[in-house]
Order: C-alpha cells, then structure tokens, then sequence
C-alpha cells in the first residue's frame, strides 16, 4: 500500500512535468524584438460591413503576403460578435488593453525616435499627416497640404478649431515649434534636415520652407515622426531630450490624454473629449500594459485580458496563436518601419573586397530556407533593401536564388578555387544566432571555411561592427517610411562616420551616390521609382550587402477589435477609429 | 551600536566595489541609447556621454557618485531621465511586499511542515511532505512559476496571468487590497516554495534532534500534554536554526524575487534592476543593489531581535 502511495504521488508529479514541459518549452528562449503596427485611417465612416469583408482582400493585396490563416479570418467572419457589430455599426466606450515589451524613455516624439516612445505617443500628439495603406498621405491635423511647384516648400492649412489637452488652441506656432524642435534633435537627422525655416502667415497657415526639394518630409509628417507639441509648454529654453514635461503634466494635441504611467510597467491613457475630430475617439480608455517578455501578452491574448499586441516574437509564440481559434493573428500592419536582415560585407577585408566572392556567398545562401525553416515561416524572403511593401521597391532586383556550382565557379574565377577563405561572422547578439549558424553551414558547402564570431551583447557588437572590425555580419536595419531616413544611410559615401546603422561596409560608388541624391529629392513618384530601381538593380549586382529576409510585426488582436491597427505605421499611429464590439 | 557602525561601513564597501564592477563591464550606455534611436552619429553619442558625465575619468566619477550618495541623492537614471531615489521607492513596496510574503509563508508552512514530519515520519502526508520538499528543491524557481502560471493562470484561469493590479480593475480600498492579493498569490508561492522546502527539512531535523533532549523528557514527566510539550517548549528551541538560517538567505531571498518579478511582471526592484542592466542604466542599477544591500543588513539586525524574543537567554554582542 505504502509503495503504491509513493509511486501515484511520484507518478503525478512527473506528469505535471510532462505537461509543462509540452506547453512551455518553446516560450522560454526568448529575444524579445520590437513590434510595431497601426490603425485603419479611412475617413470614411467606418461601416461595420466594410470592416468585415475588408479583411480578407486587405490582406490578399500584401506584397509580403503570409501563411496568414484564412481559417481564421473565416471565422472571424461569421463570429457573433461581428454580427452584432453589423447590426449596431460603431460603438462608443470600452477599454482596449495593449500588450508591448517596449519600454518608453518618455512620450515626446520629436526627440525620441522609436516603437516605444511611438504606440503612446501617437495616441497622445497628433502629426499633420496620416497615411493609407499605399503610403499615401491623409488629412489628420492638416486638413489640406500643397508642395509648391519648385518643391521648395510645403504648405499646411491646419483644421479650425483644434486644442491641446490644456484647452489651447494648435496653431502653426505649434507647427513651426515642433518641426524645427524635430530638425535639430531627432536622431533621424534627414528627416528635416533640409528645413530653413517655417513660416506662419496665420494661425492656420504653416509654410515649411526648404533649402532643396524633399520628398521624404511628406512621410517623415508621419503620427510617429513629427508630433504636434505645445510650443507654450515647452518653449523654455530648457534642453529638449531632457524637457521635464516630455513625461510630467504631458500636454498632447491628440485623441487621448496622459492618465498615469508607472515607469516600465503601465501607460494609462483617457479619451479627450475635445479633440478636433468629431465624435472620435471611440474608445474610453486604452492601457499599455508594458511586461518584460512576450509570454505574458500571448496568455493574456489567450485569455483575453489583452485585446492586441504586436510585440510577440519569438516565433513560437506566434505558432501558438495561430493555432488559437479565438485570436485574429497576421503580419499586416507597420509596413513602413520596414526591418530587413541582412549580411553585410566590410569591403576592406581583402577577400570580400572581391565582388565574386561576395556573389558567390550570395548563391549560396538560401534565404527561402532562412524564412521558411529557421523562422518557421514568419518571415519572408527579401531581395533588396527596401521592403516590397514600399511603392520603390524593385521586384526586378538579382536575387542570387541558390546555384552552388556557379557560386564554386566565381570563387574559382576569384583565385580561391580550393577554398582558401577564413571567414568569422559575427551577428546582434540575442535574436541572429540561428542565420550566423546558418550561413556557416551554407558556406561550407562551397568550400569557405567559416566560424561564429560571438560578441557578449549588443553594445559589444555594435563596437566591432562600427569600428570595421568585423569580415561580414548579419544585421537588421529599419527602413523608416521614405528610403530617405532609413535606406541612404547605409550606402551613401559620405555616411562613412563610425557608429552603428550608418555606411559600415565602406561601400562607395560615386553612381549610387548621385543616384540617391537625385531621388531624394524627386516629388513625382513615378520618377523617383525609377531612380530607386536603377539604384537597387546595381547594389544587387555589387553586393555590399547579401538580403535575407523581412520579418513583418505580427500581431495578435481579438475578434472584438474593430479597426484594428493594421496601417503602414501599425500601432505607431492614432487609435481614433478603434472600438470594441459588445 | 557597534553593529551599526559595521553595517554602515559594509555599505560603504558595497557601493564602491558595485561602482567598480560596473565601470568593468563592457558596452557603453551611450550606444545604447543611440542605437535604441535607431540610427546614431558621432555627435549625438559625445553630446550622450556629456550629458551623463561618463567622458569624465572613473575616479572622478566614483567620487562625485560616493558624495552624492551620502546627501541620499542616487542620481539621475540615464533612461527615464528621472531620479533614482523616486524610480526606487516607487518599486520598493511591492518587492517588501513580495518577499515578505514569501517569507512567512515559507517560515509558517515549512515550520509546521517539519513538526509534522518530525512526529508522524510514518504518515503518508509525511512522505508526500518529503516529496514535494524534494521537487521545491530542485525546481528552478523560474520553472515553478511558469508551470504555475500555466495550471492557475491559463488552464484553470483562477488566478491572473501577472502584474500587481488588475489593469482594468476599478473599485473601493478593500476591493484593491483583494486585488493585489489575488496577484500576490501565485509569485509569492513561487518564491516561497523553494524555502518551504528547506525549512521544513530544516526545522524537521532539529526537531527530532530538540525532541531526543532532557527537557523534553522532563515536560513530559511532568505530565504535560503532548501539545503543550511539543509547541510550548520543544517548537521554541527547534525554530533557532530556522530564524537563523532565514536572516542569512535574506539576501538570496531577494534574488531569488528578481527571477520570480521577471517571470510575473511584478513591478518591484528585481524588474527595475534586470532592466537595468540591459539598458546599462548604472545610475539605477548601483542605487537598487545599495538599497538590497541595506535590506539585508537591515534583515540581519531583525534576526538578532527576533533570536531575543524567541530565547531570551541570547545575547548580541554581549
């Protein structure tokens, strides 16, 4: 009897074990990365119909389009409560719960670029523009806007009657305040960097003038990039990036209000009533819940304490939600920040100096396998450096798809027919271990001897990296809305200066160089298009850098969310036309 | 007196090495802080090291830092941009308040634990006691709150996922105090499980060991109850060791919360200071581990008091 006592009571909690371990395994590695993503911005009434069917075809005409469950949007489809929301169309009131693992230093986003600082400060500022799923500009603050013929300024007519949470009425003053507090703090220096001055012949009036036309202002007048912030709060003369109310007392211009933030842990925000479109927002209230790892956020989207998040890598956990009937999961949304990764070369290396040894790495690599096995089909494939989702991408770019006997015959054309390369490769710490590995293995196959380089943690890395220390490492960059503030970057000659994120591979071609300016500062998009394919066509034939692929920020929301944030800017952007379905 | 003295002088020593480790450490907070930008230039990273005083040399800095501290200033986090002291008190109640709980409930269960196992060593509730101490001992204490969280929080949705207050939660004083202890439950049982387990090992033996002695035969010669013999007279000399070996894992207790605040989203202290180290917020991370280190001398000043409650015939330092 005893024995058999001891043996239930061993056996029982071995299978707690069992079952834990079945479940849980898969959530513990973890490499939190950011997750962005946006709202629907149609100025149209939300129709509650519209907002069903629209579901499925938006998310056909994704370039990156995904292993997207259609099961699961057919269900969402005849959920009851979008029958319900048919019937009632939008309702007023509730309280939509954020999931994020992003911390933010404050919620003024002139000065601070980023995710964090963004999903808050979105729903806090208002930007003069929005933008459509086709990176289109919108009305917001700006109810009109017009590039003057010479695309030498920008001319912004400012909606009637529009407050700050204060009371005070947004003027261009404000404009003018902010664009230039953005021109000379925000570390995307190109965004405004071309801006003499702005000038405001009234109240609803704000000319933004500037020293050579500039395509990029359009984008960079996005919610996240350029909010709108008292110029009477914070026109003190005291240091922007340190200004004491970028977090106390915050006085925003757009659809709610700063409740409360317990630092690292809950953002609570209100609905302004004043707010200058009418009858908007619809949500009461809506609470970032900031948490350490994404494994709370998928246990509260399972059990519904959390109505949506975009921040839930690693890829099991978007695995799991897919498999969850009750949670709408899909890599719509923030198609304007834009991640790639990537392998970049330093071109000061004497072997990859040559461009056919750097043509045969990329024949060997196989970036399918990258997005399909090692990411367990939640990223996609990328063949230039600007997203597809963006309207200069170059579909027709060389892809170097996997051909291991030319890439043996380039290596061999370049001297090293019996492999004689030794190359390390190093990668961010956290998340890129499994592509360096990779790409080791890959590369054994054509008779390159290569081994990991590890650094300890990112600022180790970015150290090696930025320093040109390195042979070749994989990398993710971000293309931040217009090619202007995330893609020049990397390529421009002159961008050579030794810190992170900039020109680190050395490449330098006087073509590219002209090329880009010229883009930058071509208004008709048709020619600039045209500008950012030649561009494209000649990085894929030079090589600098080797494209693996584009992991989109899935999100997970409930079937009760309607208009849910799916914009080019995900999260990052107003949650105005968000409401709750009963 | 004189312990006090030892104690401010243990805190002193703890600043400067803790000041010291961290300089060691690779990785510079200004590229953190420009690579969390997204993008960065030589400027903007010389602009960030002046801003925060890390172009002046470490001796400089460890001065300034060691002045400051003695005024009670601990200094600005390079993160928030606000001060260490009000980031600190903000989390320091929840982490009291966690490992607190934890701590009695260690002490309560694993005494009782051991009293009972001592006693009845042949009943099947004392092989299942021995057990379950031995799974809590070995059980990661990460690994108890995730399978935690899964049975309470997922499968059987009783309890929440974590965080310390219901986020949507709206109600009177009583209702909250309910609510936070709702929260409280699963990493408060979590952290505590592992000591559960030592305690009622502990506190087991050494009362079989107090239960052998000569006064015990004498209490029960005097025709006392069982009861009384056991909780009266034998209890109070078998929970020493147990006091004593608490006040001295104090220190790993509070460690011990940093892993369990990770895993249930428990604002206090081990949060803030995880955090911290990622994003190289020195400022934040010397002023946590000097408040851990005046919690645990605090907590072994507590130990000596409760030694004089429990056996009068103890005396500090006398």
């Amino acid at each position: 009897m005893k024995s058999l006592r001891f043996f239930l009571v061993v056996f029982a909690a071995l299978s707690l074990f069992a079952t834990a371990c079945g479940s849980s395994a898969d959530e513990i590695t973890d490499s939190a990365t950011d997750a962005v993503d946006a709202v629907t911005t149609d100025d149209a009434e939300p129709e509650a119909e519209e907002v069903v069917e629209e579901e499925v075809p938006d998310e056909e005409q994704q370039a990156v389009d995904t292993s997207l469950d259609e099961e699961t949007l057919e269900e969402l489809g005849s959920d009851d409560a979008e029958d319900a929301a048919v019937d009632t169309g939008p309702v007023s009131g509730g309280t939509l719960v954020i999931g994020s693992t992003q911390i933010p230093r404050h919620f003024n986003g002139t000065v601070q670029s980023g995710y964090a600082t963004a999903v808050p400060g979105t729903q806090l500022n208002a930007s003069p523009l929005l933008f459509d799923e086709n990176f289109e500009p919108q009305p917001y603050l700006a109810e009109s806007w017009e590039v003057a013929d010479d695309g030498l300024s920008v001319t912004l007519n400012l909606v009637e009657g529009a407050v700050f949470h204060d009371g005070e009425p947004i003027t261009s003053a404000d404009v003018e305040f902010s664009v230039i507090t953005a021109r000379d703090n925000h570390p995307f220096k190109t965004m405004f960097a071309p801006v003499t001055d702005v000038a405001t012949p009234d109240d609803q009036t704000a000319i933004i003038n500037l020293s050579q036309p500039h395509p990029a202002i359009l984008l960079a007048m996005s919610p996240g990039l350029l909010p709108i912030i008292p110029k009477h709060i914070f026109d003190d003369g005291q240091d922007m990036k340190t200004h004491p109310r970028n977090i106390e007392d915050f006085v925003g211009s757009g659809p709610f209000k700063l409740v409360e933030y317990t630092e690292g842990s809950l953002i609570r925000l209100e609905k302004f009533d004043d707010f200058f479109i009418p009858e908007r927002p619809y949500l009461d209230e809506i609470i970032i819940e900031i948490t350490p790892d994404a494994n709370p956020i998928v246990l509260g989207l399972e059990n519904g304490t959390t109505h949506v998040s975009a921040t839930l890598q690693p890829a099991a956990n978007i695995l799991r939600l897919q498999e969850n009937e009750d949670v709408v999961v899909t890599a719509q949304g923030h198609e304007a920040i834009g991640p790639v990764n990537w392998v970049e070369f330093n071109l000061a290396d004497p072997a990859l100096s040559d461009v056919r040894v750097r043509q045969a790495i990329g024949y060997a690599i196989d970036r399918e396998f990258l997005a399909d096995v090692i990411d367990q089909g939640i990223s996609f494939p990328a063949s230039t450096g600007i997203v597809d989702a963006s309207p200069f991408y170059n579909a027709d770019a060389e892809r170097y798809d996997v051909d291991i006997d030319k890439a043996k015959a380039l290596l061999a054309e370049a001297g090293y027919a019996d492999g004689e390369i030794e190359l390390a490769i190093d990668f961010i710490p956290g998340g890129q271990q499994p592509y360096a590995e990779y790409i080791v293995q890959a590369l054994e196959e054509i008779g390159i001897d290569a081994e990991l380089n590890v650094s300890a943690d990112f600022p180790s890395w970015a150290a090696r990296v930025s320093g040109g220390e390195h042979q070749l490492t994989v990398n993710q960059v971000w293309n931040w809305g217009d090619p202007v503030i995330g893609v020049h970057r990397t390529y421009l000659s002159d961008n050579r200066v030794g810190v992170i994120w900039t020109n680190n591979t050395g490449y330098e071609n006087a073509e590219v160089d002209a090329l880009l300016d010229k883009a930058g500062q071509e208004f008709d998009v048709a020619a600039r298009k045209a500008l950012y394919a030649d561009f494209q066509d000649i990085v894929a034939d030079e090589v600098p850098i080797y494209f693996l692929t584009q992991p989109p920020y899935w999100q997970g929301y409930q079937p009760e969310v309607q208009n849910p944030p799916l914009g080019i800017w995900g999260h990052m952007a107003p949650m105005h036309e968000v409401w709750l379905a009963q | 007196m004189a312990r006090i003295a030892q104690s401010l002088g243990l805190i002193l020593a703890v600043i400067v090495l803790n000041f010291s480790l961290i300089q060691l450490t690779p990785g510079d907070p200004a590229v953190v802080i420009a690579g969390e930008s997204g993008a960065g230039d030589p400027a903007l990273l010389a602009e960030i090291r002046a801003d925060y005083g890390l172009d002046e040399p470490f001796v400089n800095q460890l001065g300034s830092y060691v002045g400051r501290v003695v005024q009670g200033d601990l200094g600005e986090s390079f993160f928030f941009n606000r001060s260490v002291v009000s980031l600190i008190l903000d989390r320091l109640w929840p982490t009291i308040l966690l490992v607190g709980a934890a701590l009695l409930m260690a002490i309560v269960f694993g005494v009782l634990v051991g009293v009972f196992t001592a006693r009845r060593p042949e009943n099947p509730v004392s092989h299942f006691a021995t057990v379950m101490a031995l799974v809590g001992f070995s059980m990661p204490v990460f690994w108890t709150g995730l399978l935690l969280i899964i049975l309470f929080a997922s499968v059987v949705q009783w309890l929440p996922i974590g965080g310390m207050r219901d986020v949507q939660f709206d109600g009177g004083l009583i209702a909250s105090w309910v609510d936070v202890a709702r929260h409280l439950v699963l990493p408060a049982f979590t952290l505590g499980f592992l000591y559960i387990a030592q305690y009622s090992r502990l506190s087991r033996a050494s009362m079989l060991e107090v239960l052998q002695s000569d006064f015990v035969r004498t209490a029960r010669a005097k025709g006392l109850t069982e009861r009384v013999v056991v909780y009266k007279h034998a209890l109070r000399n078998a929970v020493i060791p147990v006091v004593t070996v608490a006040g001295l894992q104090f220190g790993s207790l509070l460690s011990g919360a940093l892993v369990v605040e990770t895993v249930f989203n428990w604002p206090g202290l081990g949060r803030l200071a995880y955090d911290s180290v990622l994003r190289r917020d020195a400022p934040v991370l010397l002023g946590v581990l000097l408040i851990s280190a005046v919690l645990v001398v605090v907590a072994n000043l507590l130990t000596d008091i409760v030694y004089r409650l429990i056996d009068p015939r103890i005396r500090v330092g006398g």
